[in-house]
């Protein structure tokens, strides 16, 4: 799954990050495979996205989001 | 007396890098400019022991050495060039103790450009309540740094980082990452082209799309030619590097750092579920503005008060004073005037970013951006957008000036083409004087007329700002890829140091920079206004006495006939009345045309330049006002200034471009006279046709 299907409070392990699509400086924040990513907030609409991943707090918006492969512990 | 040591102070953003400015150099700082561009050059000096001194420059803050903004180039762009007078012989790199890996991932960067380079954990005193504990000596061997453990919150460590400082010479070089493992082949290649060059440098080059100095221009352009791999290729090595840097930090930190989780308390997480709620967040938002406006237009107008009257009685006072002659009069109708037009400014300018800075020391400005992100989409801007819309309210350029960190190139220009329609701090006078005359004093439910129309003033302002965004959103064809990336950070009580050097320096800002312009045209201004050519003006005494002759005028009387004949026929009369003919279906005479004119420059001299025109000789608002509301249109009679000449007024100012140092701006932003031209044109062209059809109609 990608990580604009998580739900608030749900967490999970990042797998796999299209470099084509994601920016460096989003790599370079933490965001990269094996990384734990935690949706602690969304905005109206599910857009943008505040994450804790791996000890950082970003937002990103939700079209970035789904370049981001993930992976829950339920699933 | 040695030389001064250089030090570059660099760090991820949020990481208090700027409090370490400010404890190392207290008030021995200076701010500048980077030549050519309009980032924020920061200098300071700082004492060490033993009359040692350090100069020291705070770069803009950047997560890493690839950089993806004007305000990042700096940085690299000075790291690369040896032959900048600036170039560190010492790099001083501020880390969060709570973000830790994040920020190391920089410092491994510049230890890799065989930089001397010592690492400070900021925050220190956080640790305790974070449950984070560090082995000092193993991460600085693991490292190859010395590590200066402080809190400029707390005022501890500083002494230890300063002793650092002045023994920099003891600090290695050796790199952290071997740049040849990136891509063995590729970098072996490089080796043997460059042989005496830093691989890690060379690297840097091929990857960045900066503008390098010129002396090391040759090496470089050789470079060009080892831009074999696509653009593609080159990421994915980036992507690479990134995660072998993550790795050697991951080795690093797993000895070197023990995080107690059970201990670790967040008050982040709390906060922002309400601070970010869907509603709570919105309305505290909108509380939190509202306080700002009151304060700017209620509280400041304590200060603004005293001041107009303080400078209206020393104009009085220096021509009652002096002897009477030009020089006299310049000083008190020009000069003190002018003054007074700017230092009326300082308080709402100083309110202003007092708020701002708080907002931003504390985090919470981020939390505004991840709200309004995508309600700022719908109309093609940024959630970034909104500190520029904010800060508009101030003025433009410092608001233009923020859009830097607006990833999404299309949505930045917006932002810069939009923000000149918010109602700056300069449109403030003008709107308070034409409201005094024209809109009557009575109350609705509570409110006064005149401060709704102010309140609806700024809105219109706002809404131009964001429909005309909405309209270059739908005609500009600019493709480019939008990314958004916003860090929320730990809240942070702000500093009292940090926000009252903030509100200092901006403020100083406006008055020398804004200043200057009211001071010379008010200058220029009461020279035309007080000189002129041929018999009418030379000879005015005669001409207007003989006229009035068999009429019986007391002195007083016969003194304003001459005055008003010499200002007709003074130069700055004459040229008011050229353009008289495309002002009146606006409803405007040929004075006002005259401060419309001398608006363009900066619309704070309106006021001023009415003062001079009918030579009160103050900019006392009362006097003025009085001045203006015995003005008779010329044509129709009847007062000069009424409902729909005030109303037409208004919306001229809401919406026309009169500010050449914001076009100045726009053009070094965007690097082009095409898009400030186009503001000045079509902004301008709108308010003459919106105030056209609101006098004609109205009249």
């Amino acid at each position: 799954m990608t990580l604009a299907e998580l739900k608030r409070g749900q967490q999970g392990i990042i797998t796999d990050v299209s470099s084509v699509h994601i920016p460096l400086k989003l790599l370079e924040m933490g965001c990269l495979p094996g990384n734990l990513v935690e949706l602690v907030q969304v905005a109206p609409f599910a857009d943008p996205m505040y994450l804790n991943i791996n000890g950082t707090h970003l937002a990103i918006r939700k079209e970035t989001a789904i370049h981001i492969i993930i992976e829950t512990a339920h699933e | 007396m040695s030389k001064q040591i250089n030090v570059a102070l660099i760090g991820n953003p949020n990481t208090g890098k700027t409090s370490v400015f400010n404890a190392l150099t207290g008030l021995n700082q200076k701010v500048g400019n980077y030549p050519g561009i309009t980032v924020e050059k920061k200098e300071g000096i700082c004492k060490l022991p033993r009359g040692v001194k350090a100069h020291i420059i705070d770069l803009p803050g950047t997560y890493s050495l690839n950089a993806s903004s004007l305000d990042e180039n700096v940085v690299i762009e000075l790291l690369l060039n040896k032959n900048d007078k600036d170039y560190p012989d010492l790099a001083v790199v501020v880390s969060d103790v709570e973000n830790l890996k994040r920020n190391l991932l920089l410092f491994t960067q510049i230890k890799d450009l065989k930089i001397p380079t010592i690492l400070v954990i900021n925050m220190s005193d956080r640790m305790a309540y974070k449950g984070i504990s560090l082995d000092i000596d193993y991460l600085e061997q693991e490292l190859k740094t010395k590590i200066a453990l402080i809190s400029t919150r707390k005022n501890k460590g500083i002494n230890e980082l300063k002793e650092l400082i002045t023994h920099y010479k003891e600090l290695s070089t050796e790199p952290c990452l071997d740049a040849s493992s990136i891509d063995e082949s590729y970098f072996e290649n490089l080796r043997k082209a460059f042989p005496n060059q830093l691989l890690y440098k060379l690297w840097l080059v091929i990857t960045q799309d900066v503008n390098f100095g010129k002396t090391d221009r040759k090496t470089y352009d050789a470079v060009e030619d080892f831009k074999t791999k696509s653009k593609t290729d080159l990421k994915r090595l980036q992507q690479k590097e990134t995660i072998k840097r993550y790795q050697f930090i991951n080795e690093t930190l797993k000895k070197g750092q023990t995080i107690d989780l059970n201990s670790a308390k967040d008050l982040r997480i709390k906060l922002d579920r309400i601070l970010t709620h869907k509603v709570w967040g919105y309305l505290i938002f909108g509380a939190i503005l509202l306080t700002i406006f009151q304060a700017i237009y209620d509280w400041s107008s304590i200060p603004m008060d005293f001041i107009d009257s303080s400078f209206a009685s020393l104009s009085e006072w220096t021509k009652n004073t002096l002897p009477e002659g030009a020089f006299t009069n310049l000083l008190a109708e020009g000069i003190i005037s002018g003054l007074g037009g700017i230092v009326i400014f300082i308080p709402q300018i100083a309110f202003l970013f007092l708020f701002i800075s708080i907002l931003e020391e504390s985090g919470y400005m981020s939390r505004v951006v991840f709200l309004m992100d995508r309600i700022m989409r719908r109309f093609g801007l940024s959630g970034k957008s909104v500190v520029p819309l904010i800060s508009g309210t101030a003025c433009a350029i410092p608001a233009i000036m923020a859009t830097r960190n607006i990833e999404s190139w299309k949505e930045r220009l917006i932002t810069i083409l939009v923000t000149p329609f918010t109602t700056c701090s300069a449109r403030l006078p003008v709107y308070l004087i034409i409201i005094a005359l024209v809109i009557p004093e009575g109350r609705i439910l509570g409110l006064s007329y005149q401060a709704l129309t102010l309140m609806l003033l700024y809105l219109i302002g706002f809404g131009a700002a964001v429909g005309s965004a909405w309209i270059l959103n739908k005609i500009l064809k600019i493709k480019s890829k939008s990314f958004f990336v916003v860090e929320m950070p730990n809240y942070k009580l702000p500093l009292f140091k940090n926000v009252a050097l903030t509100v200092l320096e901006k403020t100083k800002a406006f008055v020398f920079g804004a200043g200057k312009i009211i001071l010379a045209i008010s200058i220029v201004l009461w020279f035309l206004a007080s000189y002129g050519p041929g018999d009418n003006f030379n000879n005015a005494d005669t001409i207007v006495t003989e006229q009035y002759a068999s009429e019986n005028l007391t002195e007083d009387e016969l003194h304003q006939k001459i005055e008003s004949h010499k200002l007709e026929h003074s130069f700055i009369g004459i040229a008011g009345h050229a353009i008289e003919p495309a002002i009146r279906p606006l409803g405007y005479d040929w004075k006002i045309g005259i401060a419309i004119v001398s608006s363009f420059a900066a619309r704070e001299v309106f006021v001023g330049t009415l003062a001079t025109i009918y030579s009160v000789g103050s900019d006392e608002e009362e006097t003025i006002k009085n001045r203006m509301a015995g003005e008779v249109n010329p044509i129709l009679g009847g007062p000069l200034f009424n409902f729909a000449s005030g109303i037409s007024l208004l919306l001229f100012y809401a919406f026309a471009m009169q500010c050449m140092s914001t076009l100045a701006v726009v053009k070094k932003e965007t690097n082009s006279w095409k898009w400030p031209m186009y503001q000045l044109v079509i902004m301008s062209g709108f308010a003459y046709i919106v105030a056209l059809v609101a006098y004609q109609v109205l009249k």
